[in-house]
């Protein structure tokens, strides 16, 4: 999948969908009805709009945000010091293990950055260690030790 | 590789509706009822489910993901900083205050290679707008902390290689 790296031309009811539901969505019986009455849409043009934004890549997803933390599982950020002449064919390896979550490409000497998603702490190790295999580079692991704020809201 | 066969949820309901809405939730007007149907749960419970897995943060939130470029921020920079062990605590509480940081962490160095211990993500309409931020928040470590910040750096995000969030294998 190849994400949008350029700003996209949204019209103002986008920005104000995107900026009105990065949480809170409802749950109830009719939970576009109910956000699009705030945002003075019909339920039908919400949901078009969602679809169509998902489509060209202005949203990745739109959903519940999962903290597989609470669930016995774990996060955990992870880097790469990839040679340049291999980050591609590095990147795809990577992309390939589902427990992949994101992966950035960052301006440093470490310039693969990648988020381990895993049912349990343990898995967190092996799959570092098979990326490890894989690509025959060391993966350098950067568990969280304390969370100060999380708020991964941004104004369209 | 074989994923982990480990109980994800609290029980084997909680985990199906993990796996039903972690790709997203449908685009159709009653779309618990749909989820409800697909796992032969009634649409009640899935909804109940959901607010307790919210109440219980196991879902951070429910709603939209942006593409950050998409939306105008084409400077995404992971600032990282070398802070003193004894005030990286205090240091990090008082990044993870300001407006321009969406997460902000505490990470162990990887010596000799990578000095940092504070993470903290900016987002700028341009790289300019970034570093600005990023220089907002040393003026701030630096008053407030004088003798406690060492070094920081600017990771700049250049491609998103890859942005699925979580998925729990089946």
């Amino acid at each position: 999948m190849t994400e949008a790296h350029t700003p996209a031309a949204l019209d103002a009811t986008e920005r104000a969908i995107i900026n009105a539901l990065q949480g809170d969505f409802p749950i109830c019986d009719r939970p576009y009805a109910q956000a699009a009455a705030t945002l003075g849409l019909s339920e039908e043009e919400l949901l078009e709009r969602l679809g169509d934004l998902l489509l060209r890549g202005v949203l990745t997803r739109f959903g519940p945000m999962f903290q597989i933390e609470r669930m016995g599982g774990a996060f955990c950020l992870a880097a790469l010091a990839v040679p340049e002449a291999r980050f591609n064919a590095i990147a795809a390896q990577v992309n390939a293990f589902p427990q992949v979550a994101h992966n950035y490409r960052r301006e440093h000497a470490l310039n693969m950055w990648f988020v381990l998603a895993t049912e349990s702490a343990d898995a967190i190790a092996d799959t570092a260690r098979a990326i490890e295999m894989a690509s025959g580079l060391p993966v350098f692991l950067f568990p969280k030790e304390r969370e100060y704020f999380v708020e991964m809201k941004l104004r369209a | 590789m074989k994923p982990v066969a480990m109980p994800l949820a609290s029980d084997a309901d909680d985990r199906a509706l993990v796996l039903a809405t972690q790709g997203g939730l449908p685009l159709t007007p009653q779309p618990y009822h749909a989820i409800a149907a697909e796992l032969g749960l009634a649409p009640v419970e899935v909804m109940q489910r959901l607010r307790s897995m919210l109440a219980r943060g196991m879902i951070r939130r429910i709603g939209v993901v942006p593409n950050h470029y998409s939306i105008g921020y084409t400077a995404n920079g992971m600032s990282v900083w070398d802070i003193d062990d004894d005030a990286a605590d205090a240091v990090g509480e008082l990044i993870g205050t300001l407006p321009a940081v969406t997460h902000c962490y505490r990470r162990p160095r990887q010596l000799p290679l990578w000095r940092y211990n504070l993470f903290a993500m900016v987002h700028g309409r341009c790289r300019e707008e970034a570093v600005d931020q990023v220089a907002a928040i040393a003026a701030l470590i630096e008053s407030e902390f004088p003798a406690s910040y060492r070094a920081h750096e600017i990771l700049f995000s250049t491609r998103i290689l890859k942005k699925t969030g979580l998925r729990i294998a089946g």
